[in-house]
Parts: structure tokens; sequence; C-alpha cells
């Protein structure tokens, strides 16, 4: 009896020690929503008054917006530009999370996207085989390319920066412009009539749409709109990166290497080795950012959807580097991509109210942070230094 | 006359923490005026105060007779108060002149800085003082010493009347100390009133008027040189109601955990940091190395730890080489490690405490399993780190920044002993925290040793290193000098060792 009624208090003992850590759970998680959501309010509230100084009306164009997201259609179109956005953001999260800013993810996904491109057209193969030859060496080559500038860094002292914006260059203005020249073969028909474009890739290499798992839950998708699935390949991705980062050594070693990499020396992680790890995933991943254009059109052309890398940073900032914040914030600009087309059509007001939105969230979701960050380390001091007063005197 | 400084009542908490209580001081106009206290003692945070970096909670500042407040350094020069920082705060590639006037540059019409007006004016504050330094010489071509002169002579051109120097003499050789003490008389002579905080016993003698001591955070005393001994103040320094760091009785056992043969660490320009160190700990053993900060010490420990490479030389930890492992390989064979700055080398500090306990034990059970961590593995060893080694904090979810200093250092001391360790690297283990911690880690460290741990125990505490260790060996420009038994060795003869002043008087005594 009396071990019974000892095990029953173990029990609520056990209990009772959960309960305030789900307490404190909870006042995390609302701690951690508080910033972005006030950010987005912020954002709207200033966006309207710039409308209503440009002599719009903000409820017409918002209802515009609103009334044009909830189509199924446009959904697809949000998804479908969220997906290179989320990877992209991804891409940049994982440098940030090693302290290191990785602004190469353009010059890397457009060096990917038409090396993958190139490659893949030259093969056939069965469909699961050239698809993943062709993901691997987008990722094999975002991550290399990125991987060098992690090489300078540790074996020349190159700042990141600086390497991956002048990567970014032979990129974009380089290696890209030269090789599409040597490589065009396919893709559309210029103005003079030759063809501009790699070659396209055999239909067995092209990952296929993902329109029927969405139909499962929606009406028929119209308006010939496709839905990319390269998301899939962008959510196994956030998954993996959630689980490498949170519940892995390796995870531990490069967050902590990021935080503080003398005290993650001497315990026992290399910071050199961590900052070429981490470059070369985040390139790796950079490498699927142009995958969602390729698999669509099976090649490179000659002016590929662009400034994705850029964009991934914000989208990363805005999603404080989390696997599933980030994924909320590639939502939320996507949205406003597209819904600057419909404010364009409908003329409720200026497409480009929605380059000052993102600006705007972006510019009120870092203050809203470190005032949250704030509020939370005075808790937490704050609480600490209770627990000191209120336990037995010192040990003197 | 009014005093140029008079603090009474001086009071500034942190966290946890008094730094300084209720303190008084008087520093008469023109004199040298030494603090000194051990680590920790409040010696920067007063300073601190007096410069205006940090508000005191109580407490009134007079300076010469007026109670101001000060809220900003501005405010403390516009006062004519000028500080010399320990780490120098000079542009590398800008001359003299330039370093002196940058931030406070005479001008002419246009926006144009006025160099001949700058020049006439330092060379004054150099004639007046005594400072002599060539105005055109590029920084990065001076040595220490004279680098610390710019320093002085920038805070004179602001026109301070009290300087304030920080530990002037941490950053230099014998012969530049003589040149700098030198320099402050004249300084004394030109009419200044210096304020000079230092913990080196011999030099305060040498040099100060007067001298104030600290002593956890408060005045102890306020003693003329030629009254006291360098005993006198240590043991003002110290206090004798403090706890005293006793061994009992001894535990050594003849196995060797960690053996250093022939150890040689290079420094800048292939000068050998750590010269040709041989040295055994053996289980239940604790050696103490003492020795003047910047001997070689931090190289050595380094090496032994795997974060520098040492050129000749072998390391052993239980029987195997470990002179080329990593450090991951090192930290799981047993080797553990209590860093001297916590902050930098010892905690994560944005990080909840259940990570940080498991920093540098990542790899190890019960933190993971294989590729994984263990969340709940984790979790249990914080809590119980956070229970046998009285670390004050209300879960173990807050973020490290949250404790205060002593609770910090008792996570990482009970950190590196829950995971057993065959050898442990205690450098300067109980600096900078208050005197309960300090005992905490005291038994922590003797009660491991009667296990059977190996410690190897750096310290700048003397009595901390003769109360602790085994054996003490002397460290002097990265060689060992001297090994002595800790029985028999008093504060003072470790200080005569430490500065080779007791080599050389053996040597000469040998050679009579």
């Amino acid at each position: 009896m009396a071990r019974a009624a000892r095990e029953r208090s173990e029990q609520e003992r056990e209990i009772g020690d959960w309960d305030p850590v789900t307490e404190r759970l909870t006042h995390r998680l609302m701690l951690a929503s508080a910033a972005p959501t006030a950010a987005v309010v912020i954002a709207v509230v200033l966006s309207s008054i710039v409308l209503l100084i440009s002599g719009s009306n903000p409820l017409a164009a918002y209802a515009d917006m609103v009334q044009h997201a909830s189509k199924l259609e446009t959904q697809v179109d949000i998804l479908n530009r969220a997906t290179p956005l989320y990877l992209s953001g991804v891409a940049a999260a994982i440098g940030f999370r090693m302290n290191l800013f990785n602004i190469g993810v353009e010059g890397q996904y457009l060096l990917a996207f038409i090396v993958a491109a190139h490659l893949g057209a030259q093969i056939e193969v069965p469909s699961v085989l050239h698809i993943t030859f062709i993901l691997v060496i987008a990722m094999a080559v975002g991550g290399a390319f990125s991987g060098a500038a992690g090489v300078l860094k540790v074996t020349r002292g190159v700042n990141e920066v600086i390497s991956t914006i002048m990567l970014n260059a032979v990129v974009i203005s380089g290696l890209a412009a030269w090789w599409i020249v040597a490589w065009q073969a396919g893709g559309e028909i210029s103005a003079t009539g030759g063809r501009v474009g790699t070659e396209p890739i055999a239909e067995s290499g092209l990952l296929p749409d993902i329109n029927s798992w969405l139909e499962v839950f929606t009406r028929e998708i119209g308006l010939g709109k496709k839905l990319t699935g390269v998301l899939v390949v962008a959510v196994v991705v956030g998954v993996v990166y959630h689980v490498i980062l949170n519940r892995t050594v390796f995870g531990f070693d490069l967050r902590s290497s990021g935080a503080n990499p003398t005290a993650s020396h001497v315990g026992g992680v290399s910071p050199k080795r961590m900052v070429v790890i981490a470059m070369t995933l985040s390139g790796a991943v950079a490498g699927l950012v142009g995958m969602t254009e390729l698999m669509n059109t099976g090649y490179y052309p000659s002016n590929p959807i662009s400034l994705l890398g850029f964009t991934g940073i914000a989208v990363a900032l805005l999603g404080r580097n989390h696997p599933a914040g980030v994924g909320v914030a590639a939502l939320v600009f996507a949205f406003l991509d597209v819904s600057s087309g419909i404010l364009q059509i409908s003329g409720a007001a200026s497409r480009e109210i929605v380059e000052i939105m993102k600006g705007v969230i972006i510019l009120t979701a870092v203050i809203a942070y470190e005032v949250v960050r704030r509020m939370r380390e005075r808790e937490e001091a704050a609480a600490a230094a209770a627990a000191m007063a209120s336990s037995p005197a010192a040990a003197s | 006359m009014a005093p140029a400084i008079e603090l009474t009542g001086i009071t500034k908490r942190f966290p946890g923490v008094v730094a300084n209580d209720d303190i008084h001081l008087e520093v008469a106009e023109g004199e040298i005026h030494a603090i000194c206290g051990e680590n920790g003692a409040g010696k920067s945070t007063l300073m601190k105060i007096l410069y205006g970096m940090q508000p005191p909670d109580s407490g009134t500042i007079r300076i010469r007779g007026e109670a101001v407040a000060l809220n900003s350094p501005a405010q403390a020069i516009d006062l004519g108060i000028g500080m010399v920082h320990q780490h120098f705060m000079l542009a590398d590639q800008l001359t003299v002149l330039e370093n002196v006037i940058l931030g406070a540059e005479p001008m002419r019409s246009l926006g144009r800085i006025d160099f001949q007006t700058g020049r006439e004016h330092l060379d004054e504050v150099g004639r007046a003082y005594g400072l002599d330094i060539n105005a055109h010489d590029l920084v990065e071509t001076l040595e220490v010493g004279e680098r610390q002169r710019v320093e002085i002579i920038k805070v004179l051109y602001r026109g301070a009347k009290i300087l304030i120097l920080d530990e002037p003499t941490a950053v230099l050789v014998p012969q530049e100390v003589d040149e700098l003490f030198r320099n402050i008389r004249e300084l004394k002579a030109g009419g200044a009133t210096i304020l000079f905080i230092d913990h080196k016993l011999d030099e305060v003698l040498e040099i100060a008027d007067t001298i104030t001591v600290l002593r956890q955070g408060r005045t102890v005393g306020t003693v003329k040189p030629d009254e006291v001994t360098a005993h006198d103040l240590a043991e003002m320094m110290i206090g004798s109601e403090l706890p005293v760091p006793d061994a009992g009785a001894s535990t050594v056992t003849e196995e060797a955990a960690l053996e250093l043969s022939g150890l040689r660490v290079a420094g800048e320009g292939d000068r050998a940091v750590v010269d040709d160190v041989t040295l055994s700990v053996h289980r239940g053993e604790i050696v103490g190395i003492a020795g003047v900060e910047g001997n070689g010490q931090a190289e050595l420990v380094n090496a032994i730890i795997g974060i520098q490479d040492p050129d000749q030389g072998v390391i052993t930890l239980l029987g195997r080489d470990i002179t080329h492992v990593s450090v991951r390989h090192r930290r799981e064979m047993g080797l553990g490690y209590v860093p001297q700055d916590r902050h930098r080398d010892g905690l994560l500090l944005g990080f909840t405490l259940w990570e940080n306990a498991a920093l540098g034990h990542q790899t190890e059970k019960p933190y993971s399993r294989g590729p994984w961590l263990s969340r709940p593995g984790m979790r249990g060893r914080a809590n119980r780190i956070k229970e046998d080694f009285d670390v004050r904090s209300p879960n173990i979810e807050v973020s490290a920044h949250a404790l205060s200093g002593g609770n910090q250092q008792k996570l990482i001391v009970g950190r590196e002993m829950v995971a057993d360790p065959a050898v442990l690297i205690a450098n300067h283990p109980t600096r900078g925290i208050d005197v309960g911690a300090q005992a905490a880690v005291w038994d922590d460290i003797r009660e491991a040793r009667s296990r059977g741990l190996a410690t190897l125990l750096v310290s700048a505490d003397l009595d901390e290193l003769i109360g602790l260790s085994d054996t003490i060996v002397v460290m002097l420009r990265g060689r060992l000098v001297a090994r002595l038994d800790p029985n028999d060795v008093t504060p003072r003869d470790l200080g005569a060792y430490m500065t080779g002043a007791a080599l050389e008087a053996e040597r000469t005594g040998g050679n009579s």
C-alpha cells in the first residue's frame, strides 16, 4: 500500500514537473509568434498609409489581394513561387546558423541550374535515375561552388560575403552567359529566330507535377496550372534541415560553433571544418532553387527566374532560420509576389506596393525580434536572480 | 586643499553580485595612488564608475571637492579624468599624431584638420610631462611600451589631470616597467594625479605614494608603502577569514595520467612561448603551475587540450600519444577542461543550461547515442549538475547568460566533473567568482582528486596554488624553472620564483 502511494506521489510529482514546462513552452511560443505577427500588422498599417498617400483605397487593394489568393489556381501559383523561395531561404539559414552570410545563393543556384540542365539533357535513363541524377548534379554544383568560398575563408581568411558576391558575378555575367552560348541548342526561339537556351531535357528527367495530390482535397485545378513536384523536395529538405539541426550531434556542433566558435572549439568542434561544411550544405540546398523552373520547362532559358537568392536572405531573416518559420516567410513573400499581378490588373493600387510591404515586414520583423529577445533576456535574468535570492544562503 | 577624488559609499550591484560595496576612497592632488586587490575584488568596476562608464547604484563622487554625476566618459574627460585601458585602442596604420588627435581634431576652415596646431599641442604635452615620442612614427612600428606612452599622451592631450591606469604593467617586460615608472614620476612632477591599478605587490610598493586595498568589493584599508611589507599587503588583499584551500592528505599515486615531454610551442616569429616543458601529472595528484601571466601558461594549456599544435615534444594521456589528436578525441578519452574565460571558451551564452551542460561532451553518453542527440539525456544530466553542484537557477531552460559568474563557473565545473575525466585542466578555475562559489569549486576538485583525478591547475591565486597543489612548478618565459613543495613555500617565496628573482639569488649565492 505504502509503495503504491509512493508511486502515485512520484507520478504526481512527474506531472507536477511537467506543468511548468508546458506552461513555459506556450509562453515561449507566444513570445516567438508575437514578433512576426506584430511585424505583419505594422507592415499592413504602414502600407495602408502609403496607399492612402498615393491616392489608392487600401481596403480595396487588400480585398483584391485576398480574393485573388482565395482562388485555387492562385494558390498553386503561390506554392510554385514559395517552393524556390523556401529552398533559397533554407540555404541562407544554414549559413546564418553558422554565423556565415552566404550572399552567393543567387550565383550558386543559377550555376547549378545551367549545369544540371545541360548534363541532364545529355542522357536518357529511366525516370527515377534521371531525376535523381539531375537533382544530385544541381546539389553537387551548388555545394562545390559555395564550399569553395568556405575553403577560401578558412585557408586564406577571405570573408565569405566578399567571395560569394564575387562568385555571383562570375556566374551571372560570366559562366552562365558563356555556357548558354556554347550550349544553346534548344529552348525558346529568340526574336531573330535563333535558339536561346540549353537543349531540353527528355521527359524522363522531369519531375511530374503533383496536381493529383492537391486535387484529392480540392476540385480540379484549371487554367493549365501545374503544382510543382519540387514542392515535395522542398518539404523533405525542410524536415531534414530540422532533424539534422536539432536532433543530431552534427547539428549541435553547427549551432554551437556558429554561436561561439572558440567555446565550441574547446569543446571539440573545429570551427574551420564547420565553416566549410556549412557553406557546402548551404550551397547544396541553393542548388535546388532553380529546379522548380527546370522541372517545369526542361531547359535553362536566356532569362531564368532570377533574384530568388537575394530574396531568400530576407525569407530566412523573417523566418528566423527556423525550418517552419522560413516556410511561413516563403509563403508570405510568395503571396505578395503573386498579388502584385492582380493589383496591376484590377488597378486598385500600384503593384510596387508589395515591394514596400516586403521591405516594411522585414524591417519591423527585425525590430520586433530584437524587442522580444530583450524581453526574454530580462525575464530570465530576473528569474535567475530570484532563484539565487530565495535559495538558502550561499555555500559559505 | 580638497582631494582630487573623493568617493564615499560607492555601491554597485550586478545580478547576483555586489561588485562594489560601500567603497570609500580619497586621492590627494598630485599623488600616485595605487588600488590593489585580487581579481574580482571590484577594482575594474570602481574605475569604470569613476570614468563614467557605469553609474553607481549609490554613493557620491567628488572631484576637487565638487559632487558630480558621471554618466559618460565624455563627462569624465571634461572633468579632466582620463583612462588608459589595459588593452590599447590605437589604429596601427596611423601615425602617433593622428592617433592622438583622433576624435579631438583641431579644425581649420572647410573641415580640414589642423595638423600643425595638433602637432604643437602634442609637443607641448610631451615637454610638460617629460614624455618622449616621435609624432610621425607609425603606431605599428612601435614597441608595446611606446604604444602605452601614446595612450597616455592621448589622454593628456585631452586635458586630463587625473589619470587612471588600468593594470599598465600587465603587458610590459621588466625594462619597460622601469621606463613606465620613470614616466609616471614625470607625470607626477608635471602636476598630474595618478590612479594606478595593479595586483603586483612589489610594483605597487615601488611606485605608489598611497595604497588602497580592495577585497570582495569593499575597501579594506589605505596605507603608505613605507608602513607595510608585500606580505602585509597580500594578507590585506586575501583576508584571513577567507576559506583557505587545503588539499588534505596526499592521494598521489604512481600512475602517470598526463605526461608532457620536451614540449615546445612556437609563438610569433618562431620564438618559443613554451620551451622544452617536461612534466607529469599522476592519478590523484594536483600539479599547480605558478607564473606571472603571459609566461606561456595559456599556450601550454592550449597545446594540451589540442587547440594549438606544439611543434616539438610529446603529450601522453593515459599512456597514449595524443600530441596531434583532435580536441574531440582527447575529450572523449577523458580530458576535462575548465577554461580561464568562461564567456569566451566555456559557454554558449544564448543557449539553455541543458545545451551548455552538453558542450564539449555532446558525442558522449548520455548526451547522445550515435549521431543522435538525446534530449532526455541532456536534460537529465543538466538537472543532476544543477543539484549536485548547486547551480542557482530557476530551471535548466533559462539561457546561460542569465546566471551570475559564480553559477556559470559551477555549471562548467559540474559539466566537466560529471563526465568523470581522468585528467582535468583547470585554468584559473576560480577567477572572478565570489567566495562561496570559489570554495565550492575547490571542494569539487579535491573530491575528484580523492577519486583519482589528475589535475593540472593553472592559477594566479598563490594561496589557491599552495593550498590545493601536491606539487607546484613555476613557469617563467616558457620554461619550467622550479619545482616546489607547497608544504614549505610561502606566497612570498613563490612570487620571488615567478619573477625570476629567486633563481638569480640562487645563482649568485652559489657562485659566492
